[in-house]
């Protein structure tokens, strides 16, 4: 409808960084305002564009968007990545939220503590290696298809992929036993938009880092 | 498609509590196998029937399923309180991710410590009050229809009125300052499914009270204290 997208976040990956790659992987240009003070945030609250005083705020289809999840959700409707029926949609979702929660403990991890950080990253590698990445190899063993939810590249697969290499930049062995999920790496890597993501030049954020975390809590004054 | 619809939890609000709200918003009778004992949480564990190990689960047209929003979402299309497009999904969506997070800081408080207890109460009120309510009075003012989204009664309805009671136990006159909420709470209680769920007898269980949280501890091994976030 009304132009490309535009997302309003930190120039970091964050809880926008999902966002991000669905867009991508939609193959989906956008924009971006990288919010780098606080009176940008106050400004943007003054204006009255955040329903819940909170980024991510995507516009689109000139609708002003918050809430992850939500706009998540819409993108993968839009664009034909939500399966194709009630059931396909309620893997999808499942999938996608049980891989949400192993990403949370990642997007918590810059914001943590030094002293509690090898505590968290022992956590995070426990939690891949035997609560999630465990159920993701089993569905791929038992269908044997090339994407997790009805033979057909979904948000699923896109949300897999970026926790999958996120955890890796953390624990670069965890994919050793899982062999189904080594060979969906390669595979979904090469999907074109995926791959033009991973390219350097993309949108596509790095690691955070101290600037990162410090930028985030200067807006937020905290 | 076929057979009860059967919810996996403890005998208690916690993460099931808007589930129930759905279902019995849409008129949809259930069965409940509450967890009592470690023993009935390690069995389900063994059957493979909790895909990432937690609950609430809940089977339902023969899928075993987990993930509170997952859940959700497909009960709201199934029975049709989803909006009518992908447009209003979307303002659906970001209404009761609002909610959740304000329920979020309730469905903690039970295990926070005592010392915890107080602050985080206030902490409620000041986000219902400066954040969320403001939010939902302004989208009623806005439109002046009686249901947040596209003239229908909708999830978000549900998911919103169960926000207000939960915060009005906590202080009981929040919702002064935000009349269109008042009567949104008196429209949408008398919706005969929610009116029905609101009675004494209904599947709608009480505020957590110690019980409820040494079963919660007991079953899931969880004997540290949650700290607020």
């Amino acid at each position: 409808m009304s132009g490309k997208p535009r997302l309003t976040y930190f120039n970091g990956r964050g809880r926008m960084e999902p966002v991000r790659w669905l867009l991508a992987a939609a193959g989906v240009e956008f924009e971006e305002f990288f919010l780098e003070t606080s009176e940008q945030y106050e400004k943007l609250i003054k204006d009255g564009v955040l329903m819940f005083q909170q980024v991510p705020l995507v516009e689109i289809d000139g609708m002003k968007m918050v809430q992850t999840r939500a706009i998540l959700s819409y993108i993968a409707g839009k664009y034909n990545l939500y399966g194709k029926d009630l059931k396909e949609r309620a893997l999808i979702d499942m999938y996608v939220e049980g891989i949400t929660d192993l990403m949370q403990m990642i997007l918590m991890f810059p914001f943590s503590p030094p002293e509690e950080k090898e505590k968290n990253l022992a956590s995070i590698k426990e939690k891949a290696t035997t609560r999630y990445f465990p159920v993701f190899e089993k569905v791929l063993k038992q269908h044997g298809q090339d994407f997790l939810v009805g033979n057909k590249f979904s948000w699923a697969d896109v949300q897999l992929i970026e926790a999958i290499l996120a955890v890796e930049e953390k624990i670069p062995a965890v994919l050793l036993g899982f062999p189904q999920l080594q060979a969906f790496k390669i595979r979904v890597s090469n999907v074109p938009t995926i791959k033009k993501f991973l390219q350097p030049g993309s949108p596509r954020k790095p690691p955070p880092d101290q600037h990162y975390v410090e930028t985030v809590l200067k807006v937020f004054k905290r | 498609m076929a057979g009860k619809v059967k919810l996996y939890y403890f005998n208690g609000r916690g993460k099931m509590e808007p589930i129930r709200w759905l279902l019995a918003a849409a008129g949809v009778e259930f069965e409940e196998e509450f967890l009592e004992t470690r023993e009935q949480y390690e069995k389900l564990l063994q059957g493979g029937s909790l895909m990432f190990q937690q609950v609430p689960m809940v089977e339902i047209d023969g899928m075993k399923m987990v993930q509170t929003r997952a859940i959700l979402s497909y009960i709201a299309a199934k029975y049709n309180l989803y909006g009518k497009d992908l447009k209003e999904r979307a303002l659906i969506d970001m209404y009761v991710g609002g909610t959740d997070d304000l329920m979020g800081f309730i469905l903690m408080f039970p295990f926070l410590s005592a010392e915890d207890k107080e602050k985080q109460r206030a902490v409620i009120v000041e986000k219902a009050t400066s954040r969320y309510f403001p939010a939902y009075e302004k989208v009623l003012k806005d439109h002046g229809q009686d249901f947040l989204v596209g003239n229908n009664f909708s999830w978000a309805d549900v998911h919103l009125l169960e926000a207000i009671l939960m915060v009005e136990e906590k202080k009981s006159d929040v919702l002064s300052g935000f009349p269109k909420l008042q009567a949104f709470k008196a429209r949408i209680s008398s919706i005969p499914t929610i009116k029905k769920f609101l009675e004494p007898g209904s599947q709608r269980k009480p505020v957590p009270d110690d019980k409820y949280v040494e079963t919660v501890r007991r079953v899931l091994r969880m004997y540290y204290n949650i700290k607020p976030n």
